[in-house]
């Protein structure tokens, strides 16, 4: 068992130097970039802005009730805009681009074995990690953090709505303090955070497709492991990142 | 046959899969110039050999050359600039199901040729037109009957001017029409282009007419080799069997199973 999960993260860590290997290659096609990073960015945005918005509305009601407790409601901005930058945004984006994107491109790149397009790709002397998987794991590399920050400010938004619209916090209070109390060390914490969950979650969604059994149920199994490897791996991540910056 | 002559030569190939012997001292050799076939029932290894023909597995014992060079050794790089000079066509065709019929005809030229996009569309709608397809070359594959595919997919293959092609089963699920035509196709490759062109089959009568020689495969070995004509006239059990398409014979039609009476009267579930 131990010994297996050995195998698989040392299979990982070669399929990840692989793919990195052709990255500089997948990037001289940028058109082939271009359209994943369309892929899994720019068709997961509603998704990420409708749960930023929820997110960040709740992050409001929340946070304003507990505020309220301590007479300090005013800091609900602090709160909002430093649990969604340097925690919620950058994980809850992840899990998102996980069940939305990764799942979408393990089982678009296992179906491609299933069918023989790899094996294709390959007979026409073009390596399909650097023609297929490259290109998609850049996108998802790319559009993670992009969609993090998009998720973090409609998140910030949505607080805003409850706490100034709803609750009647003064909106320069609550602004104000959002620009008071976030630093460019908190940034620096959500975008590294979102870098490696982008990477991570790309990866491992690239890995398990192309090497998904060749079957219906093969490519079934291997997006539901996309999925649940993937929200593990990225809580566990977290909480490794959130020591470091401690 | 000289070994100059030989653009593929397989030599005491010994291959095994999960335990099961596929090849056990397979020789097989595919003279230039020429249209080899390689027949025998289902499951005897035909796919595989192509497999092995093109560096994708590797035997475990035995050499196979393509063009002088044992293939199992050469490094990725040497492996795909051989394969530029191969084409294969797949059993199901293998189009990328997201680039339309004409860039799937494109996309070896894409890939290895800097052509300027007027020479490119000639070249493409000329491979297409010899497979009557032109005018399909903005479907997307979705749109392709299984056959047309398969047309779609052999224009992808002649595409780079390949200096061998090799057919994995051309014929199946076709219709009359499309057969004589691939048929025709594969013959007329051969005879103005000079092209090498080994075809894993088991339609004998498309085969019979149109291959310079034929290997019938067995048992993981070679059980019959020569002309066509000399297949047909062959005594051996095993070859007047397949040539004739009869199920009594030494190669068995069933699956190994036990008893069918007995089977028939245990009761359900035991």
């Amino acid at each position: 068992m131990a010994l297996d999960a050995l195998a698989k993260l040392g299979s990982v860590a070669l399929f990840l130097i692989r793919v990195l290997g052709q990255c500089i290659p997948a990037l001289a096609r940028p058109r082939l970039v271009i359209a994943q990073i369309y892929n899994a960015g720019a068709r997961s945005l509603v998704i990420i802005m409708l749960c930023g918005l929820f997110v960040g509305m709740v992050l409001g009601l929340q946070g304003y009730q507990l505020l309220e407790r301590f007479g300090s409601e005013s800091a609900l901005g602090v709160v909002a805009a430093l649990g969604l930058i340097k925690e919620l945004g950058p994980v809850l984006t992840a899990l998102l681009f996980a069940g939305r994107a990764g799942t979408s491109l393990c089982s678009e790149i296992g179906l491609m074995g299933a069918t023989d397009q790899l094996a294709a790709m390959e007979m026409m002397a073009v390596d399909p990690v650097r023609h297929v998987v490259a290109p998609r794991f850049l996108g998802g590399f790319i559009a993670v953090p992009l969609l993090t920050a998009i998720f973090n400010c409609v998140g910030i938004y949505g607080a805003q709505l409850v706490g100034v619209t709803m609750m009647g916090i003064q909106p320069g209070t609550f602004w104000s303090q959002v620009q008071g109390a976030v630093g460019l060390r908190d940034v620096n914490e959500g975008v590294i955070k979102s870098l490696v969950f982008g990477t991570a979650c790309s990866l491992l969604a690239v890995y398990e497709g192309y090497h998904a059994e060749p079957t219906a149920a093969g490519v079934g199994l291997a997006t539901t492991r996309t999925v649940v490897t993937s929200a593990v791996l990225v809580l566990l991540l977290d909480y490794v990142l959130t020591a470091a910056f401690l | 046959m000289s070994d100059d002559d030989a653009v593929v030569d397989v030599r005491d190939v010994h291959y095994a899969i999960g335990g099961h012997a596929v090849f056990a001292g397979l020789n097989v050799r595919m003279r230039r110039g020429a249209i080899t076939a390689v027949m025998g029932p289902s499951g005897t290894g035909k796919t595989t050999l192509l497999r092995l023909i093109m560096g994708q597995s590797v035997a475990q014992r035995g050499v196979v050359r393509v063009f002088g060079a044992d293939v199992a050794r050469l490094p990725r790089p040497e492996l795909y600039r051989l394969r530029q000079r191969v084409g294969l066509l797949f059993q199901n065709g293998a189009l990328l199901t997201d680039l339309s019929v004409f860039e799937n005809v494109a996309f070896p030229l894409r890939e290895h040729a800097d052509l300027p996009e007027p020479v490119l569309r000639d070249l493409v709608l000329m491979k297409l037109q010899a497979v009557g397809l032109r005018g399909a070359a903005e479907l997307m594959p979705s749109e392709l009957s299984g056959g047309m595919a398969r047309r779609v997919a052999l224009a992808r293959a002649i595409v780079m001017d390949p200096e061998v092609l090799i057919y994995d089963e051309p014929f199946v699920g076709l219709d009359p029409i499309s057969m004589g035509v691939i048929v025709r196709l594969i013959q007329s490759l051969n005879r103005l282009l000079g092209i090498t062109s080994i075809v894993v089959s088991h339609d004998v009568r498309e085969i019979s007419a149109m291959a310079h020689y034929s290997y019938l495969l067995s048992e993981g070995k070679v059980v019959a080799e020569g002309s066509p004509a000399e297949l047909n006239r062959e005594q051996k059990d095993v070859v007047r069997q397949f040539m004739s398409g009869t199920p009594d014979g030494p190669v068995p039609f069933h699956y190994p199973a036990p008893d069918y009476f007995e089977q028939l009267l245990q009761p359900a579930g035991s």
